[in-house]
């Protein structure tokens, strides 16, 4: 990868996890007895997922939002078509708040395919659609860019005369996608929580687009994920605390909108709200051993904490999901088969469980996936652990190997190689211990 | 009080002198030190690397070896290793059962209520350090431990390094699987030691300092690193043989 993309990644992350923690110690007296309550709620809605949703249907329905339950991508985008067909039969512009959800079931290429013409609005998810691109992180998704690939962008797309000056930039965007607001019969969205008690959508943002998208349209589709469910009004401000403080530092986000229905005696908002309830593989996560992640509030502070990502950036993970979060959620939904390699991706520091707002045990999940692939015979090892296990129960042998590992050194081996690319081996310094202490008594 | 040493597999193989200072510095602290000889490996590389049948082989040697289960707490100079026995045994045979082992700053601070170091007056050493703590730590919730004792010995200036919680990048099999992401990890944290305009690198874990030292042999970094138990025998009045 392009130094100068490590370097922004770099940057920005390190940036965002001094920010958060500054952040944390501002909005709460005790922020570890916060993240402790927070993962206890996800817990209680993981083990109530069922009931709760029944609750958050019933109630939606009440407040006169339409439920639609998808059990796959494929349901759930041929459901939005048929939502976004009824409203205009001849397609048109679709306009598209951050939905990390939409992403998961490829929904732009879909609806392009049967004639709409869906546009990205948040700036950063905006630069990625014209660039042809997918985002790198799950909050910021052009965190590998820099202003100067922006400008070429909106340079290229005809927004205005060149510039790198950021407030230009958003400038040209904003007025760009004024336009596509005023034309636009739907707008589509996701969810950051579903309030079961009460049925209200509450959605966040800084930029004012996602307003824009589910209030200026007629008919608004939000899709969300199964767990995305809280149980209590009560619970929104720790929660909206928590996700501004871990994903941006910021102790609130600019706008919270709290969404409880299409227009009634109103003039202006929606005359139809949707709420796409996305299952796609997360009852079969609910009940296998990874279900943890699903307490995942989509923050994004474990990639932007994680060495690993830091170094190879959103793209490597192959995946919507990327950093920590996605190296355990990809093959949770998807199987050790199809991306269990992501998960020896991780060097097992700690630092995502460390900053998860909701103590998602990651590196534990890690290893029980790593257990699982090699279990399945998946992955290939990458020493003859057999071996090694002879060696290490018999002591006499042992003792044999390590007198003998300066020779083991000299001979040439896959993880010799790999190791002396930028690493000297490591040497016997000074004192042997056995000896020392056989000298000794 | 009489303490079982677990001498870990790499100070057995290179770091023998990391292995010998921690006796010195736990005799310093008024123990009597036994070394268990039967005792290998923890078990830790095949279990990271998802080969548990063969790291349950290996733990329960270790186990047996150590006498984990017996009086006399067992000290290592790990925060890796002692990890792998507190949090991976559990995993690993799907029980409750954590025995227990002691890091050695965890065991001085901690069971041995040491807060400074080495307890009496000594000389100065004037020298200026920067502390890696190593990753494991989280796992056993240690906190400024090491640190503290590092702070209290007399000419010791601990230099404080940017994006402290940042990895070294080694993670056992890991830098083998994913050699260009390890040493990009390990050559940041190096940049940020050095940066801090220390001399030495200090850590608790050879593991990170083995990854360090072959990343400062190649990229020729002007740093040396020394383990926390060195760091604490040099501090020790002289007069007291090794």
């Amino acid at each position: 990868m392009a130094k100068a993309t490590t370097d922004s990644v770099r940057s920005a992350s390190a940036l965002k996890t001094t920010a958060r923690l500054d952040a944390l110690d501002h909005a709460f007296p005790d922020p570890e007895a916060a993240r402790q309550r927070a993962a206890e709620i996800k817990a209680y809605v993981l083990d109530n997922l069922k009931p709760r949703l029944l609750q958050l249907e019933e109630r939606c329905k009440a407040n006169g939002i339409q439920v639609h339950w998808a059990n796959d991508a494929e349901s759930a985008r041929e459901q939005i078509l048929e939502i976004c067909r009824q409203k205009a039969p001849d397609g048109g512009l679709i306009v598209k708040a951050k939905s990390m959800a939409t992403e998961e079931i490829h929904l732009n290429a879909y609806l392009e395919e049967h004639g709409f013409q869906p546009v990205e609005t948040d700036l950063g998810e905006y630069v990625v659609q014209l660039d042809h691109d997918i985002p790198s992180h799950i909050v910021t998704p052009i965190i590998h860019k820099s202003r100067r690939q922006v400008a070429e962008a909106f340079d290229k797309e005809g927004l205005g005369t060149y510039s790198e000056v950021p407030e230009e930039l958003a400038m040209q965007a904003r007025q760009r996608l004024r336009t596509y607001f005023q034309q636009a019969k739907i707008g589509i969205s996701g969810v950051n929580f579903a309030v079961a008690e009460t049925g209200r959508l509450v959605l966040i943002e800084n930029e004012g687009n996602n307003r824009l998208s589910t209030t200026a349209p007629e008919v608004h589709i939000a899709v969300m994920g199964l767990e995305k469910i809280l149980p209590r009004e009560a619970d929104l401000p720790l929660f909206l605390q928590l996700l501004g403080c871990s994903a941006t530092g910021q102790q609130l986000t600019s706008y919270v909108h709290l969404i409880s229905g299409p227009r009634k005696a109103e003039e202006d908002g929606p005359k139809e709200v949707h709420l796409i309830l996305l299952d796609n593989g997360r009852t079969r996560v609910l009940n296998g051993p990874y279900r943890d992640i699903l307490r995942c509030i989509r923050c994004g502070a474990c990639l932007n904490v994680c060495p690993v990502y830091r170094q190879a950036s959103g793209h490597a993970y192959h995946h919507v999901y990327s950093g920590p979060l996605g190296a355990v959620l990809a093959p949770a939904l998807e199987g050790v088969e199809k991306m269990g390699w992501l998960a020896k991706a991780s060097s097992l520091c700690g630092a995502c469980e460390e900053v998860c707002p909701v103590k998602i045990p990651i590196p534990r999940m890690l290893l029980d996936l790593r257990n699982e692939a090699n279990e399945k015979g998946i992955e290939e090892q990458p020493a003859p652990w057999n071996l090694y296990a002879a060696g290490a129960q018999r002591p006499w042998l042992w003792r044999l190997g390590l007198k003998l590992l300066p020779l083991a050194e000299q001979l040439p081996s896959p993880p010799k190689r790999a190791w002396e690319e930028s690493r000297t081996l490591p040497q016997r310094e000074g004192r042997s211990f056995r000896s020392w202490w056989r000298g000794r008594s | 009080m009489t303490v079982k040493l677990m001498l870990t597999c790499l100070c057995d193989a290179f770091y023998g002198e990391v292995g010998i200072t921690t006796v010195r510095v736990l005799e310093h602290a008024g123990c009597t030190v036994v070394f268990p000889k039967q005792q290998t490996c923890c078990g830790q590389p095949p279990f990271n690397s998802g080969d548990w049948p063969a790291a349950r082989v290996i733990a329960r040697h270790c186990q047996e070896s150590l006498g984990l289960h017996e009086d006399n707490p067992v000290v290592t100079p790990s925060s890796s290793c002692a990890a792998m026995i507190r949090e991976g045994y559990p995993q690993l045979f799907g029980t409750d059962d954590a025995p227990l082992v002691w890091e050695l700053a965890e065991f001085l601070v901690h069971e041995l209520k040491i807060t400074s170091w080495p307890r009496e007056s000594s000389d100065a050493v004037p020298i200026k350090l920067v502390y890696h703590r190593a990753c494991h730590g989280r796992a056993l919730h240690l906190k400024d431990e090491q640190e503290m004792l590092l702070r209290s010995i007399p000419g010791v200036e601990l230099e404080s390094i940017a994006q402290p919680e940042q990895c070294c990048g080694f993670g056992g099999a890991f830098s083998i699987t994913h050699p260009t992401v390890s040493s990009g990890i390990g050559l940041e944290k190096l940049r940020n030691a050095a940066d801090s305009g220390a001399e030495v690198l200090v850590s608790g874990d050879m593991g990170c300092l083995m990854h360090l030292n072959g990343l400062i042999g190649k990229q020729g970094i002007p740093l040396r690193t020394m383990h926390f138990a060195e760091v604490l025998a040099a501090a020790i009045p002289s007069g007291v043989p090794a």
